[in-house]
């Protein structure tokens, strides 16, 4: 099965060539194919893959996504702004820049944010980005077919205020179109000192089918300052697949908030690498899963000098039949002494059919450090349910609300009151019986 | 208001209440004493309704009603109140949102409208004073890291906003200081009324000499064995439990 899906996207690949970014150097495109002609995808026999089978998107004989054309609906990217927000904002369709629905671009001089495609700056892109290894089919292919995505540079000690909010909205309009894939690439660095909030949203139209691959490499360099969100709400029949990779030097703090709501399957990599000392990493990451959806997050933070620190705090819901992952690995080079690693993982199930596989994995090689790391999976808590019911809340509302709570804990200290908000109204979407709550949400 | 008949309950195989009678009317004031692990507590929560106790013999009316027909929230709404013995802490819950919706709910039950957040919070404000209630503590998540005092003020802060027409004030003396007691004391004095009656769990007379009852009653092993006045409380002090036991058997 593997085989025929790499034949289908080779093929593609020569149906398309001559349309991608011209900015992306040709050899790496070339690099990619190989490494998927030689691994091809990824079975449940490969430790990394042992819980999500992606069989359902390499059996699928999805298509580079159309350009939009001149019809272009903005009623679902309107649900998806920050209204109250000043941002800059970037909206892709199935993967290519839309400049009509895009807003208020202008940035400090001396900073770039712009789409990949249009401005592809290819100094830049050498500069930083220039020898990222593959590590894996979805990367290979991202790589390869490569054609849009945000490039954000910011420039020493500059801060930008407003935060960055990227758009991605997949899908098709009617069903007699085939299922699109698209495979957006952004790429964020930060000079010595800079300081960004930068958002990516994934979305698609309700109930269509298609296959978003996307990938993000930050670098922030010594004392850079990121506040990083992703948030994960494709349609319920789409295929996400998503790496952001991480690299930071020397006092840098990247703070990470990593929503998966939506999606039928969705797969998601964070591979953090902690590369001089002072390097700090939060990572807090919530999944909610329903009806049959699959749902599975990789983390990996790698501690590779002294002084550095990660914070990571992982929350799932799983209700109907659905199933979600965890794996979470921190790893402490033997120089990395004085490190301090924190990891949980809290997991809530609300059926008896749902499921979870959760894995902390810790592996130290250094001997003065500060780890810890733990998991649980549970149900609500029975007194809490019973305090709540003694207080004149009906059962279903006390149900609600202390699910809604489980989940908020992750989200509740983000800093800017309008993301938060926005991003707890997402989540109440996704969770049972909230009407019943809206009262404890102002 | 209340009638307990012959109570029997169990949990998880052991028989916790074994015949337990009580009668209480509007307006009325009783203290429970008792050893640990004598049944207290056991006997608050099934008023209450909570899960997982079995109810073996006997029977329970409220206003004429039986009680065990009624759904925790039903209890609730018809004015049973418990103040928990040891109140839970519950993350990402605002405490203030939580007595809203609580007396809300129940004004629905009533059929009266809601309380919109100004007038929620006049009575929120003169409630406070009442019990002298720190108003730090109401935009917290509910008792997340309150102190042991705390919680237990926090209880009968809510006590004093829903009005209920029965409350069972489990333990709440314990862990108070002398003033904090006292004040708790004066709210529950200053609801008092004939309408209304109070059962209070409590090892300590002390309690008592502020919240002064009609009637005291000892439960010793899942049973009331005797019952009196507030001067059954000051021997009970003064020579022990023993000494009520051995007088039970003598019976
Ligand atoms: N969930 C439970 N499972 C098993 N036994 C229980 C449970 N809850 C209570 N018990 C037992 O029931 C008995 C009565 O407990 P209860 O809490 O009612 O006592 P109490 O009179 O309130 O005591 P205290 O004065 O210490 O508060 C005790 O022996 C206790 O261990
Ligand atoms: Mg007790």
């Amino acid at each position: 099965m593997s085989e025929a899906a790499v034949s289908h996207y080779l093929a593609e690949y020569d149906r398309f060539r001559d349309v991608l970014a011209a900015s992306w150097p040709a050899q790496r495109r070339a690099d990619a194919l190989e490494y998927l002609k030689t691994h091809g995808f990824p079975t449940r026999r490969a430790e990394q893959w042992k819980y999500t089978d992606v069989s359902p998107i390499t059996r699928r004989k999805f298509t580079l996504g159309k350009s939009p054309g001149a019809h272009i609906d903005d009623a679902p990217v309107e649900k998806l702004r920050f209204s109250r927000l000043n941002c800059h904002e970037l909206v892709f369709m199935n993967g290519s820049f839309c400049a009509e629905l895009s807003r208020n671009l202008r940035l400090p001089s001396g900073a770039t944010v712009c789409a990949l495609q249009s401005n592809g700056n290819a100094e830049l892109l050498e500069r930083y980005f220039g020898n990222e290894e593959i590590g894996h089919a979805f990367t290979a292919l991202n790589t390869a077919f490569l054609n849009d995505g945000v490039l954000v540079h910011v420039p020493d000690g500059m801060e930008i205020p407003a935060p960055i909010h990227i758009i991605y909205l997949g899908g098709r309009e009617d069903e007699t179109q085939p299922s699109s894939m698209s495979h957006p690439r952004n790429l964020i660095a930060l000079g010595r000192q800079a300081s960004a909030s930068i958002i990516e949203t994934y979305a698609g139209i309700p109930g269509s089918e298609y296959f978003t691959n996307s990938h993000t490499s930050i670098q922030a360099q010594a004392g850079a300052r990121l506040d990083y969100y992703k948030v994960q709400q494709e349609s319920r029949r789409a295929y996400h697949i998503g790496r952001t990779r991480i690299s930071q030097q020397a006092d840098s703090r990247v703070d990470c908030h990593a929503l998966s709501l939506g999606g039928k399957l969705a797969r998601w990599d964070i591979d953090a690498e902690l590369v001089e000392p002072g390097a700090e990493i939060n990572l807090n990451g919530l999944y909610l899963t329903s009806d049959r959806q699959h749902v599975d997050n990789h983390t990996l933070v790698e501690h590779k000098q002294p002084h550095t620190t990660s914070n990571e705090h992982y929350r799932g819901i799983m209700n109907g039949r659905s199933r979600a992952v965890f794996n979470g690995k921190v790893i402490v080079h033997e120089q990395a002494q004085k490190t301090e690693a924190h990891q949980s993982n809290a997991n809530l199930l609300l059926s008896a059919d749902a499921e979870v596989d959760t894995k902390p994995e810790l592996e130290i090689y250094a001997d003065d450090v500060k780890c810890s790391h733990g998991a649980t999976v549970g149900r609500l808590d029975e007194n809490m349910l019973f305090y709540l019911r003694s207080r004149a809340l009906d059962e279903d509302t006390a149900r609600s609300l202390l699910t809604y709570a489980f989940a908020d804990e992750v989200i509740r200290d983000i800093r800017f009151p309008e993301i938060r908000e926005r991003l707890e109204h997402s989540i109440a979407g996704e969770l049972p019986d909230t009407d019943l709550i809206k009262e404890f949400m102002q | 208001m209340l009638t307990i008949k012959d109570l029997q309950v169990r949990i998880e195989n052991k028989q916790i209440l074994k015949g337990l009678d009580l009668a209480v009317n509007a307006g009325e004031v009783h203290a429970i004493m008792g050893p640990n692990g004598s049944g207290k507590s056991t006997l608050a929560s099934v008023l209450a309704g909570r899960d997982g106790y079995d109810v073996t013999a006997g029977a329970v009316e409220y206003d004429g009603r039986d009680l065990f027909e009624l759904s925790p929230e039903d209890r609730a709404r018809q004015g049973i109140f418990l103040a928990f013995q040891y109140p839970v802490e519950i993350p990402g819950v605002n405490n203030i949102y939580l007595l809203k919706a609580a007396l809300n709910a129940i004004r629905a039950h009533q059929g009266q409208p809601p309380l919109d957040a100004v007038e929620f919070l006049q009575v929120v404000r003169q409630k406070m004073q009442l019990v002298n209630m720190d108003e730090s503590l109401l935009n917290r998540s509910v008792n997340e890291g309150f102190s042991g005092g705390e919680k237990k003020r926090n209880e009968i802060f809510q006590m004093a906003v829903l009005e209920p027409r029965l409350a069972i004030l489990d333990e709440t003396d314990s862990g108070l200081d002398i003033d904090a007691l006292k004040t708790v004391a004066e709210g529950v004095n200053t609801l008092r009324n004939e309408s209304r009656a109070i059962v209070l769990v409590t090892h300590y007379q002390r309690l008592l000499n502020y919240i002064v009852p009609d009637y005291v009653h000892v439960l010793s092993d899942g049973k009331i064995i005797r019952s009196g006045d507030r001067s059954l409380a000051v021997e009970l002090e003064e020579k022990g439990y023993d000494w009520v036991r051995q007088g039970a058997k003598a019976a």
